[in-house]
């Protein structure tokens, strides 16, 4: 190999590694919106007694131990005790190996239901997805978050990437000109997140209840007026996966309390 | 009967003051109606009393301005060990009730 074919290709090298090290760099400053909150609300959150959220967690583990379906079989029958599910959370979204496709928690569990245990599927923001996601996520809280974005995952990370920086609505408006370039600033009465996601399902003050991510990204596309997909679409998978991707690291802290 | 979440000390010395954290799950639907705003009939829990060892220790009356899922904590003075029975009863007559041991030492 001459001199110079071995100085291009280090120089190529370099620029790659420098380029990704910029894409790091270049990563926002990112908060989990449970800093924005009143330091009441914050208490509020991690004090389980009164944390409402804790209220589908236990209704979550109750459905946990309770066969369902045709197989007469519980979630604990083949996963064992709850606790054991410490991390599960913060791994999703992420590929099913059986599919090659996106699921994420919701996903996961109505697959479970559906496949195994020979169950009907819950639908979104029935109190008893909400439950099992919300105690899902209550044993991995603390934990930081660590999705998997390569391989087949990679063009989940890009189509959302692409939802997240394309503008939408009447109000013309991507997800990355708030979330991205106005955080800490206000909209109204509240403090602009890095719209992590690592605060759900969350129970929400304006919604009264619980609710899942998904909601809550209605809720946003709503409030740019564009035309919000249904919980569970592919669009809002891939945004899911992107969210969690930004997020990497940052620690869970769901079932969070939000205004 | 609803979801509810007691929590409170197992056991706790004579004389001793501890505090009680009672949390329940309903909608408390206000009822309030304005031009196109909601119109479903008032829904709320109305009344929570907590007795301890068969005396009314405490009693909370709830009105339309209070959140769903309502939380109450008070403090109470540990006297003999006993029983302490919460109940919830709301506008439709259903009735939440949930029984804890304490232990007096």
């Amino acid at each position: 190999m001459s001199t110079r074919l071995v100085a291009t290709l280090s120089l190529i090298a370099a620029l790659v590694i420098a380029s990704d090290g910029r894409a790091q760099q270049n990563r926002p400053a990112l908060h989990s919106a449970s800093e924005y909150l009143s330091e009441d609300m914050r208490a509020e959150q991690y004090d389980d007694a009164r944390n409402r959220a804790m209220l589908w967690v236990d209704l979550g583990e109750a459905i946990w131990n309770e066969p369902a379906g045709q197989s007469g079989k519980s979630c604990s029958s083949c996963h064992g005790a709850a606790a054991l599910l410490k991390g599960v959370a913060a791994r999703y979204p992420r590929i099913d190996a059986a599919s090659g496709r996106l699921v994420n928690l919701e996903g996961r569990i109505n697959q479970c239901r559906v496949d195994r245990q020979k169950a009907t599927a819950l639908a979104f923001e029935t109190n008893e997805l909400l439950g099992l996601t919300a105690m899902i996520a209550r044993h991995s809280r603390g934990m930081p978050v660590d999705v998997d974005t390569g391989g087949p995952a990679q063009s989940y990370l890009e189509a959302g990437r692409r939802f997240w920086t394309t503008r939408q609505g009447q109000m013309n408006l991507s997800c990355a000109q708030c979330h991205d370039d106005k955080v800490g600033r206000k909209l109204r009465g509240d403090t602009i997140s890095s719209g992590l996601g690592t605060g759900y399902p969350a129970y929400r003050l304006e919604w009264q209840g619980m609710g899942s991510l998904h909601r809550r990204l209605r809720a946003c596309q709503i409030g740019v007026r564009a035309i919000p997909f249904e919980q569970g679409a592919a669009e809002y998978l891939a945004l899911e996966l992107y969210l969690a991707w930004r997020a990497k690291g940052t620690l869970l802290d769901a079932p969070a309390l939000r205004r | 009967m609803r979801p509810s979440r007691i929590v409170m000390p197992e056991t706790a010395k004579s004389g001793e003051i501890f505090e009680i954290k009672a949390l329940i799950q309903h909608p408390m639907v206000t009822g309030h109606t304005a031009a196109g705003a909601n119109t479903e009939p008032r829904f709320i829990i109305h009344t929570l009393t907590v007795t301890y060892d068969g005396e009314e220790i405490f009693r909370a009356d709830f009105f339309p301005g209070v959140a769903a899922n309502p939380y109450v904590a008070f403090t109470t003075r540990a006297t003999v060990s006993g029983d302490i029975v919460f109940t919830w009863t709301d506008d439709k007559g259903e009735v939440t009730t949930q029984t804890r041991g304490l232990r007096v030492s």
